[in-house]
């Protein structure tokens, strides 16, 4: 059990570095989401899971969503609509 | 303020913190070890005073009943803010979604993202109804079930387009929901007060832990918030759409 906790302890840190490392805002989006879903993880390991469902719901749904809403706006505003960057 | 300059205050600052957190780190109960009396004596009693087999859910919805109040109305006030914000400024036009617009390069959705986000609302809708009505039996409860509820708005969106959103949830139904969910608290509170006990005082019957029907005011508490917080992302998900795809400023590229 011990081993399992340190697991996802570690898994937590690594995808918060992850995080801060990635520097591209719409990549970010992505990994903050992958960090939410990982974090929900963790609070079920250590048996929250009423908060696990919350962090899950929100961390790895909601709040990248509306990061790539956003990113989404602020592109069509600088009125680039290059080939790879569309939504 | 120099580079220089800013990267000593910096130092300084991160040195502080730093060892500030380390002395507070030291101080720190030890691992897996609890205490604090308060959730020892809830396990003890919340089954038997309640009758919620979710303790977690006894607490936050009758034991720190007005807490949760605050924060639902803090996720209301959020929504509002939203709202204001996005809304179309002057001098901006609302056109048709621009989704087909000849420049857009998007590629066109896939059939198999549009059969498996159709498929996935209904078990969506589902699940969102069951972690909101379960709330006081096991993990769960409006919060997440109303964000869960909202994300099959979510899916509409994805395997169908933004007019067949605003179809499904046109933005009076997440009005109505949001502010039916949040008023409905304060009303569940007031059903104390009219009892002749205090603001949000569980003065429905108990019934026996475990059943659907069971732990008092604390389900209908659950209904409430999970109204309000699919209501409230439902309409989130559809101003920052609107902004995304509706609203243009003069002279931007459609």
């Amino acid at each position: 059990m011990i081993a399992l906790e340190v697991t996802v302890f570690l898994l937590v840190a690594a995808a918060g570095t992850a995080v801060v490392l990635t520097r591209d805002p719409l990549n970010q989006a992505i990994v903050a989401s992958f960090y939410g879903l990982v974090l929900g993880i963790m609070f079920f390991v250590y048996q929250a899971p009423d908060v696990a469902l919350s962090q899950i719901t929100v961390g790895a749904v909601a709040l990248p969503l509306m990061i790539l809403l956003a990113l989404a706006k602020v592109r069509a505003l600088r009125g680039g609509n290059g080939e790879d960057d569309d939504r | 303020m120099t580079p220089t300059l800013r990267r000593r205050v910096f130092l300084v600052a991160a040195v502080a913190a730093g060892a500030l957190l380390l002395w507070g780190l030291t101080g720190l109960p030890d691992y897996g070890v609890y205490a604090g009396p308060y959730g020892d004596v809830l396990n003890q009693v919340a089954v038997a005073e309640r009758k919620a087999a979710n303790v977690v859910a006894a607490v936050t919805f009758d034991y720190r009943g007005i807490d949760t109040m605050g924060e639902e109305f803090i996720l209301f006030a959020a929504v509002i803010g939203v709202a204001i914000l996005l809304r179309a400024q002057r001098g901006e036009t609302e056109q048709p979604p621009d989704e087909d617009a000849a420049d857009r390069h998007a590629p066109a959705t896939s059939n198999a993202v549009r059969v498996v986000g159709l498929a996935l609302v209904g078990p969506v809708v589902l699940f969102g109804i069951y972690v909101v009505t379960h709330g006081h039996l096991s993990p769960g409860g409006g919060f997440q079930g109303g964000v869960v509820l909202a994300t099959a708005a979510l899916l509409v969106y994805l395997s169908g387009e933004y007019v067949t959103l605003r179809r499904v949830s046109p933005e009076v139904v997440g009005d109505l929901a949001e502010s039916t969910g949040a008023a409905g608290y304060v009303g569940v509170g007031l059903l104390g007060v009219a009892a002749g006990a205090t603001f949000l005082a569980n003065v429905l019957p108990l019934g026996e832990p475990g059943a659907l029907l069971s732990a008092g005011t604390i389900p209908v508490l659950n209904l409430a918030v999970g109204l309000e917080v699919a209501g409230g992302f439902v309409l989130l998900l559809s101003e920052f759409l609107e902004q995304t795809l509706v609203i243009r400023r003069p002279g931007e590229v459609t």
